[in-house]
């Protein structure tokens, strides 16, 4: 299949695509690495008028340490992730999760900006972003703002970024020797997850997040509450699909979903020793 | 030394893997327009009108058109026993009745253009009801047709003066088992291409199984002679079976390349071509077998529900093939089978890897289990009870098929003592009561499968080319296999000229004058066998050459076929080669100025190759997720000509069936929507999910044709795919679970478990 | 639909759209200059324009993989870029892999040698996604290489014999 015909233009700069956006407005999209936009342009599912092409916008891939954090620049591909020193050893679950996106060739063109910004609560990083308690940085024309990954992702591919904003960077907490597990339940390798779990030590609590599990990435709290408690893994982890509102697909029903969300999350508190 | 029975490399692989095939997709063709047909996006309706108005003023558009504008169609069935009031049209017309059915073919200079002006066209549709649940379809009052003879049924089958009796038998099992319908999915879709030349005659580019079935569907549809057509066949990228017959899409590009007056070219997308290309299997079958409580079986029915889909095509047929193998490799006196084939608002149904046989195997191998299971024997002794034995071959079975030769306990024992079986069981019981590692199961198949069934004569010829090299012509067309590769083997042994000299032909009506459909297991024991015998005509027309250049007389002249040198029987020292022997007709005032042998292999019957296969899986008892975790396949096809061109062919059904049994299902929903028309959602199995496989070997010949041979490019599907699903059962039956449907999803699995714990 | 699901933005306005803008890519080693479409994709720029049919197509959702072609050393899916996002960078394809007429590389060498190819179809694509997985990782294991082969799918070889080509390519012992 072909996209149906655009407009193209290439940002050299955040500031410049920003702008780009705003005089456009809702019928322009960003185009990074185009591994969730191409292939639904291609259905012509997604039909955008214009694309702003930020995939040259080279000094947004990174990532750095900034004392107490880790700054990811949105450019940054997954397979730069995967393979990062600095990642590996200050917050491996992301260069873990990372390593289990799409395929080889995939991660050789997808950013992580890219895919917190398509929204998908099937996707890996979303939901290893939320469970670190990151935090997403927008530009838009007013300048920087910080958005909490709690209140990042707001529904069925949506985000709470305007239209006129770029995610410029992701900012995870350093993590060094903090234990870690993800869960990707899926068919074939190159699958996005069924159902998805992420479980991480952030500081003086045990964070976990599920992905495929609602309309948006989400994070167990009824799990985290109870290991608060002081309940042990097995228990805590039948409590983590409450509260929640599993989507129905060729893969699984609801009540699946559920199950497998309870058994990846005891795998996941199991495996990493949480 | 003789290259028949050596891992002779492929002579195709180099140009294919610098990426210079020769896919239709690639060829160029001076001033081509593009073809993209509008597909219906509704699965039974009325059409009212539609508008084109728009589409014709878009940008690149050069025409298009609608059933109404046609002059010729519609589509033939092919099959006599079919309801003639079902026959298709080549593009709908007054009705569509699935969604996928090409509505309206749009031609412009680029693809992108024509998939824009398909979205400009305007159908006013009256929806009707849907059917989608073929057993439902058969006393619907929802019909697709008007005037057939008895509502949605294509065609009925019966073994015609056999029934089952049961009567004398103890005990009795009964499985319904759905034989899932498959989206064959070859890497490269339909894709063809016409272009009419200046003599008159239209070449069509195909990527299909065989150019002189598809030229003569496409001369009788566009009212052609068969000389007119010229079909051309390169490389294709796979088919199965579903490409062999030319799609209406293809057929009118000829139509449209004559009224446009350029050349068209056809390539569909992925996701028209999911709904476009027929499906595969599509059975619901009622398994009912009995006999002794010492495992003796006695009595087997089977009765088939088979999808055919909108129209009835191929897979309408497939229930003969089905009834053909009904017993499997068992001796059971009584035996009944019956079938009803019935319309639904789905994709027509096609042949697909196997056409019928895998099914029956898969019928029969889960009935032999759920019997076993039934009477608490090890399944594997239960086929050893029943096996047919070597020495009553040949013989034919109760529904008519003549098995040629067979040593069927020898691959189970084979396939047993390779698994290790008894190890296995073990294990098996050491996990169960472990509490909460992954279950063991294990699956057994024996199958025996018919080869060359359909079609038993195929052409083969070879000439001698000036300077003594050889060129051979075949009817059969490959789609991966590697003729030409093994029909050099073949000629190098009989000639004694080294394969590099030996060029091969094939996939052009114009240069090849005879060919029938390649499929069906069929090449190597029909057109290797036409090759092999054309070759032996060649050496003798040579020697009689080679005696008036030696001064002897014909009979007394022999070739020895490790140099390709002629000589009188005991005077080695005075040779000819084929060079001199070409030399001399070269410069012959008078005789033929060259040598050429044709042959028409005609076999006396199909062959029957045969085998054990043994599945073992893990499932999670967690989540119900299956792993294949060893294949072991014991196959028996004959003499095999090339054993490494034998593995590939067996390892690609290996992993079909594990495919078919696990993971691939082509579904809809009630409104006829189809849900897995891409590779995202259609889950064609790849590398992480399949193990090594391990392959046994035996060489049982066949008197059927001079090579000993018969065809090994469908066993792997046929023996691995219930195989495997009885291994999933097999791993579950300690908590009661009796029959899984395939795809044994881990949705589908878990819930079972979840319903005996 | 599971492809990760798709957001439903039907914007139908589209009148005068895709101006064509001029590319440089270098391709098996010659740099290129071509107008083309904003939305010709990778692909079809490689096949149409440049007549380079050895990179296929098979599916429309990224799914395949017979599309694969390197983009400055690395394995991407040249059905789901763009020929615009190209401009610039280096592209190899099946076409320039082999040093020359007369010799494979060790990859496609392995590939014949292990009969890791039947139709044909998907192993330009098998093949570099295979080359690009040794660079990351020269000596994988039975499990990486089919991890590393999982955005390519063969519909005849069951894989059996692709996965033993890249581990003898590997110079690893087989089985």
């Amino acid at each position: 299949m072909i996209p149906a015909a655009f407009d193209y233009v290439r940002a050299h700069s955040a500031q410049e695509a920003i702008s780009l956006l705003s005089e456009y407005g809702d019928e322009a999209k960003l185009l990074a690495g185009g591994h969730s936009l191409l292939p639904m342009m291609k259905l012509r599912l997604a039909v955008p008028t214009v694309l702003i092409d930020i995939g040259r916008v080279d000094d947004l891939s990174y990532v750095r340490d900034q004392g107490d954090h880790l700054a990811i620049g949105a450019l940054t591909k997954h397979g730069f992730l995967e393979t990062n020193a600095l990642l590996n050893s200050e917050c491996p679950i992301l260069a873990h999760v990372a390593s289990k996106v799409g395929d080889p060739q995939v991660r050789h063109r997808g950013t992580i900006g890219g895919s917190l910004a398509h929204s998908d609560s099937a996707s890996d990083l979303p939901a290893a972003v939320l469970a670190l308690g990151g935090t997403i940085v927008a530009q838009g024309p007013n300048g920087v703002r910080e958005i909490s990954s709690t209140d990042f992702f707001t529904g069925y591919f949506e985000s709470s970024l305007a239209e006129d904003e770029m995610l410029t960077e992701i900012r995870v907490p350093k993590s060094p020797g903090a234990n870690w597990n993800y869960q990707k339940f899926n068919r074939r390798a190159q699958d996005w997850a069924i159902v998805g779990v992420a479980a991480v030590r952030v500081g003086n609590s045990t964070n976990v997040s599920l992905v495929n599990m609602g309309s948006t990435p989400i994070r167990a709290e009824a799990v985290e509450a109870a290991l608060k408690a002081g309940v042990n893994a097995e228990e805590a982890a039948l409590h983590a699909a409450d509260d929640t509102e599993p989507p129905t697909d060729l893969n699984a029903s609801p009540e699946y979903r559920a199950h497998l969300a309870r058994v990846l999350t005891k795998r996941a508190l199991q495996a990493s020793g949480l | 030394m003789a290259l028949r029975g050596t891992s002779v490399r492929r002579r195709e692989d180099e140009p294919l893997l610098r990426g210079l095939g020769n896919y239709v997709a690639g060829i160029h063709l001076q001033n081509a327009a593009q073809v993209y047909y509008l597909v219906s996006t509704i699965a039974h309706a009325e059409i009212l009108s539609i508008e084109i108005a728009d589409a014709l003023q878009a940008p690149g558009v050069i025409d298009v058109v609608l059933n109404k504008d046609l002059d010729i169609g519609p589509y033939p069935s092919g099959n006599p026993i079919f309801d003639d009031a079902m026959i298709r049209p080549l593009l709908a017309d007054h009705k569509v009745r699935y969604v996928g059915e090409p509505i309206a073919a749009v031609v412009a200079e680029t693809i992108a253009q024509a998939m824009d002006a398909a979205e400009l066209i305007e159908i006013d549709f009256r929806s009707r009801p849907v059917i989608i649940d073929p057993e439902k379809a058969l006393s619907s009052s929802t019909l697709l047709f008007d005037g057939a003879n008895e509502g949605n049924i294509v065609c009925r089958m019966q073994a015609e003066g056999l029934e089952a009796d049961f009567s004398s038998c103890e005990v009795i099992s009964e499985v319904r088992t759905v034989n899932n319908r498959l989206a064959p999915a070859p890497i490269e879709t339909r894709v063809a291409a016409a272009e009419w030349h200046a003599d008159g005659r239209l070449y069509c580019y195909n990527s299909g199984q065989g150019p002189h079935p598809v030229r003569s569907a496409i001369a009788k549809i566009l009212n052609l002679q068969e000389e007119q057509v010229r079909v051309i066949s390169r490389d294709v990228g796979g088919s199965f079976g579903a490409k062999a017959r030319p799609f209406p899409e293809e057929v009118l590009l000829g139509w449209l390349a004559r009224r446009i007056g350029r050349p068209v070219k056809w390539v569909p997308p992925r996701s028209d071509d999911m709904v476009g290309l027929g499906h595969g299997r599509g059975q619901i079958q009622y398994c009912k077998i009995g006999g002794s409580r010492e495992g003796n079986i006695t009595t087997y029915q089977l009765h088939i529900v088979q999808e055919s889909g909108a129209y009835p095509a191929g897979g309408a047929g497939l229930p003969s093939n089905a009834r053909a193998m009904l017993t499997g490799c068992y001796e059971i006196p009584s035996v009944g089978f019956s079938s009803v084939s019935v319309v639904t608002n789905t994709t027509p149904t096609g042949a697909y890897r196997g056409a019928g046989r895998p099914e029956a195997a898969a019928a029969i191998e889960r009935a032999v289990d759920a019997f076993a299971r039934d009477i608490n024997m090890d399944p594997a002794e239960v086929r050893r009870k029943n096996f047919l034995q070597p020495h009553e071959f040949p013989l034919v079975t109760p529904t008519g098929s003549p098995y040629d030769s067979g040593e069927y306990e020898a691959t189970l024992d084979a396939a047993l003592e390779a698994s290790e079986y008894e190890k296995l069981r073990i294990e098996q019981q050491r996990r169960i009561q472990s509490g909460t590692e992954p279950y063991l199961g294990i699956g057994l198949a024996s199958y025996v499968e018919r080869t060359a069934g359909a079609g038993r004569a195929e052409y083969g010829a070879l000439e001698l080319l000036p300077g003594g090299q050889l060129l051979a012509r075949t009817g059969s067309s490959p789609y991966g296999q590697g003729h030409h590769t093994s029909w050099a083997m073949l000629i190098s042994d009989q000639t004694g000229v080294p394969m590099n000299e030996i060029k091969v032909v094939h996939g052009d009506t114009d240069e090849v004058p005879q060919g029938a459909i390649t499929g069906g297991s069929r090449s190597v024991q029909l057109a290797g066998a036409a090759i092999w015998e054309a070759s032996s005509g060649l050496v003798e027309q040579a020697k009689k050459i080679a005696a008036e250049l030696l001064e002897a007389s014909t009979e007394d002249i022999t070739l020895d076929t490790s140099s390709g040198r002629f000589h009188v029987v005991g005077t080695p020292a005075v040779d000819v080669g084929w060079a001199a022997v070409s030399d001399y007709l070269e410069s012959a005032t008078a005789g033929p100025r060259l040598l050429h042998s044709e042959e028409i292999f005609e076999s006396e019957g199909p062959t029957f190759p045969f085998g054990t296969h043994i599945a073992v899986v893990e499932i999670d008892r967690e989540t119900g997720f299956t792993k294949l975790i060893r294949m072991f396949a014991c196959d028996d096809a004959g003499i095999i000509l090339n054993p490494l061109l034998a593995d590939g062919q067996v390892h690609g059904g290996l992993a079909q069936g594990a495919a078919q049994a696990l993971m691939e299902e082509f579904r809809y929903d009630p409104d006829g929507n189809p849900l897995t028309t891409n590779f995202g959602d259609y889950p064609v199995i790849s590398a992480t999910e399949l193990p090594f496989f391990d392959r046994i070997v035996l060489e049982t010949p066949t008197h059927i044709n001079p090579l000993g041979a018969k065809g090994i490019g469908e066993s792997g599907t046929v023996g691995s795919t219930p195989a495997i699903q009885n291994a999933v059962i097999d791993a579950l039956s300690h908590l009661g679970i009796r029959h899984i449907d395939m795809p044994c999803t881990p949705e589908k699995v878990w819930t079972l478990i979840n319903q005996h714990h | 639909m599971v492809l990760g699901g798709y957001a439903s933005s039907f914007v139908l306005a589209r009148d005068e759209k895709g101006d064509t803008v001029e590319i440089s890519v270098t391709v098996n080693g010659d740099t290129k200059t071509d107008e083309v479409e904003p939305r010709t994709l990778l692909v079809y720029y490689l096949r149409e324009e440049l007549g380079l049919t050895g990179t296929n197509v098979g599916c429309d959702t990224s799914s395949c993989g017979a599309c694969t072609v390197h983009v400055n050393g690395e394995s991407v899916k040249s059905c789901t870029m763009l020929a615009v996002q190209a401009d610039g960078q280096e592209v190899l394809t099946i076409e320039g892999l082999a040093p020359s007429a007369t010799e494979l590389h060790p990859m496609q060498e392995s590939f014949r040698e292990n009969h890791g190819l039947q139709c044909g179809y998907c192993t330009p694509g098998m093949v570099m996604a295979a080359c690009s997985l040794l660079k990351e990782n020269p000596s994988p294991t039975e499990i990486e290489v089919r991890e590393g082969l999982e955005g390519n799918l063969c519909r005849c070889t069951g894989y059996h014999n692709i996965v033993k080509s890249v581990l003898a390519c590997s110079g690893q012992d087989l089985l």
